[in-house]
């Protein structure tokens, strides 16, 4: 494969596998990881765990090839099956797997029993400085609290210098603030090291916060993937708009299509509601699927004049809802029931409470033609 | 008192805990992992001596142990005598015996051990040894430790396997509860008696200590992930 040469010079992840279970669920993927952060987005059963435990070898696929830099971890074809323990790897699983009988200073030295004593007993508190845990060094995973824990799983992987490192959902316990404190850390690890971090979520805001790279998997296929800005503005799929975050997705029918305005409006179903989107393949007639994210919605107390945005209708507020630092508001619009995040800033400025009337406004190109999802 | 049978079972039961930490603990291990299809065979081969009576057991080893048997001859032509009635001989039969009893609770705790713990040792590089000795044993000492009073205290109390391959010599072969056994014979009651309450009172203050011991174990480690 010409593909997977390319990159094995440079520590590159390179994955090309088929995995199949017994009950059918099947996984096929095919990608390849450099240096930072590439996110694997989708929901749960998707198939997210089972990449990363093949490429630990904790799993094994029945069909393809998994090498990282120069070394071949796996290769069906050349029945090459490197033992786990070998795989210089760093996998923190969601549950961390801390040892429970070790304290935080022995848990985090286990991976390198090898190194001589001083040398080992500096790594360790490099690595427990820098992911500020020293003081926690006598310890028991029982007797510190879970960010401290999370840190704890992650010095104990690093300090192993791997060659690639798997996070499982890791900070998926976390609040906000403490997850970004360590996803800071551990970036500012990987300014030195550079080596591919493959990191599973099915937090879509997390994934496009995150990665230089994401990967869209739903139902064992790889659905999209490329950079954060590419993946969302190419979803192809209705699975995939529901995967990255797209809370707002109508069935429609195309009215007119204005071929040299490079739009075509379209009815939704069940409302009056017209909608300008970008042109597709559809003719008149056809039915579409429109995808939009809450973020793109503007709300206006009173009719707006003199805007680019072609698409502007009234609406009535049905209820409103805080979710951390936004509110989530859901407005009903001639049937059709549009949910959109504002600050609460905006909330009080347009005196908003459930049963105003409001305005919404989209602009054309925050409207997304999907692809109804292919049911396999 | 008969403190020659008392000694000589304690030491019988010492010899015999020991050997089975040394063969039942990697019997235990393979089985609470191998996903060897024919599994089952060798659970149902060390679990034998829980359903089987003592005496056909005995009666088995003896013939094994005896001068037409090749494992017999193989041993008396190392050692110069031949097993049975011999203090190795009984020792040899308890183990098979007793095995079970260490197994069972060992390989329980064994296969208690989060897979992600097992896991996670052979990431971070630990061979499959240095797993079992840093990760699965020390999280299974109640099973160990469970395993090791339970043989103990089983191989303090047998009769039948001792009949048949140990006899009744005084000081070499002859057991607490043989002795018994011969006070009960000879229609001394009152000595049987005497042995019968030390054994029962030996049994049982070892049992609260592991049942003691073992719940501190737990509390040591409230956290399981």
């Amino acid at each position: 494969m010409a593909s997977g040469n390319s990159g094995e010079s440079d520590g590159r992840l390179s994955v090309r596998i088929a995995y199949r279970t017994s009950n059918s669920f099947a996984l096929e993927a095919e990608f390849e990881a450099s240096a930072g952060f590439t996110m694997i987005l989708g929901p749960s059963g998707g198939g997210k765990t089972t990449i990363l435990n093949c490429i630990a070898g904790l799993a094994r696929p029945d069909a393809g090839r998994i090498a990282l830099g120069a070394r071949v971890l796996f290769d069906s074809a050349a029945r090459i099956e490197m033992p786990v323990a070998e795989r210089r790897l760093g996998y923190v699983f969601q549950n961390l797997a801390l040892f429970p009988h070790l304290t935080v200073a022995q848990n985090v030295q286990y991976g390198i029993a090898k190194v001589p004593a001083e040398e080992r007993r500096a790594r360790m508190m490099t690595m427990l400085e820098s992911f500020r845990i020293a003081h926690l060094i006598a310890r028991k995973p029982g007797e510190i609290s879970g960010g401290e824990r999370q840190r704890v799983a992650l010095a104990r992987s690093i300090v192993t210098n791997p060659a690639a490192i798997l996070l499982d959902e890791p900070l998926i316990a976390l609040d906000n603030a403490t997850r970004s404190k360590i996803l800071d850390d551990l970036r500012a690890w990987n300014a030195a090291h550079e080596i591919p971090i493959l990191y599973v979520t099915h937090s879509p805001a997390e994934a496009f916060a995150l990665g230089e790279r994401v990967l869209v998997l739903d139902g064992g296929r790889i659905l999209a993937q490329g950079t954060a800005q590419e993946v969302l503005a190419t979803p192809r799929h209705e699975t995939i708009a529901q995967v990255v975050g797209f809370e707002n997705v109508f069935d429609a029918t195309v009215r007119s299509i204005a071929e040299t305005q490079g739009t075509m409006l379209c009815q939704l179903d069940g409302s009056t509601t017209r909608l300008e989107v970008p042109l597709g393949h559809a003719e008149t007639g056809a039915r579409v699927r429109i995808a939009i994210r809450a973020g793109d919605i503007i709300v206006a107390g009173e009719r707006p004049h003199g805007l680019s945005a072609r698409n502007s209708f009234p609406g009535r507020v049905e209820s409103m809802r805080r979710e951390g630092v936004r509110v989530v508001v859901m407005i009903d619009a001639e049937g059709a029931t549009f949910e959109v995040h504002l600050t609460p800033g905006a909330i009080d400025a347009l005196r908003i409470e459930a049963g105003k009337k409001v305005w919404l406004v989209i602009k054309t190109y925050s409207c997304n033609l999907v692809e109804p999802s292919v049911r396999s | 008192m008969d403190w020659s049978a008392i000694f000589l079972t304690i030491r019988l039961a010492l010899v015999v805990c020991a050997i089975l930490l040394v063969v039942g603990t990697p019997i235990a291990w393979w089985l609470s992992f191998t996903r060897w299809r024919w599994k089952f065979f060798v659970e149902s081969i060390v679990a034998l001596p829980i359903v089987l009576p003592p005496t056909v057991l005995g009666f088995y080893v003896l013939i094994a142990m005896g001068s037409n048997s090749p494992i017999g001859r193989w041993y008396q032509s190392l050692t110069g005598h031949g097993l049975p009635f011999t203090f190795e001989g009984l020792a040899i039969a308890s183990v098979i015996y007793s095995l079970p009893f260490a197994v069972q609770p060992m390989a329980a705790a064994f296969s208690n051990v989060d897979r992600n713990l097992i896991n996670a040792s052979s990431i971070l590089g630990a061979s499959r040894i240095r797993t079992f000795l840093r990760v699965v044993l020390p999280l299974s000492v109640g099973g160990v430790v469970t395993g090791f009073v339970l043989s103990f205290a089983h191989t303090l109390g047998e009769f039948g396997v001792v009949l048949m391959v140990g006899g009744n010599i005084p000081g070499v072969t002859r057991t607490v509860s043989i002795a018994i056994y011969d006070h009960v014979q000879a229609l001394d009651y009152a000595g049987a008696n005497r042995m019968a309450i030390l054994l029962m009172a030996f049994s049982f203050v070892t049992l609260s200590i592991t049942y003691a011991l073992n719940r501190r174990v737990w509390a040591v480690w409230p956290m399981h992930r």
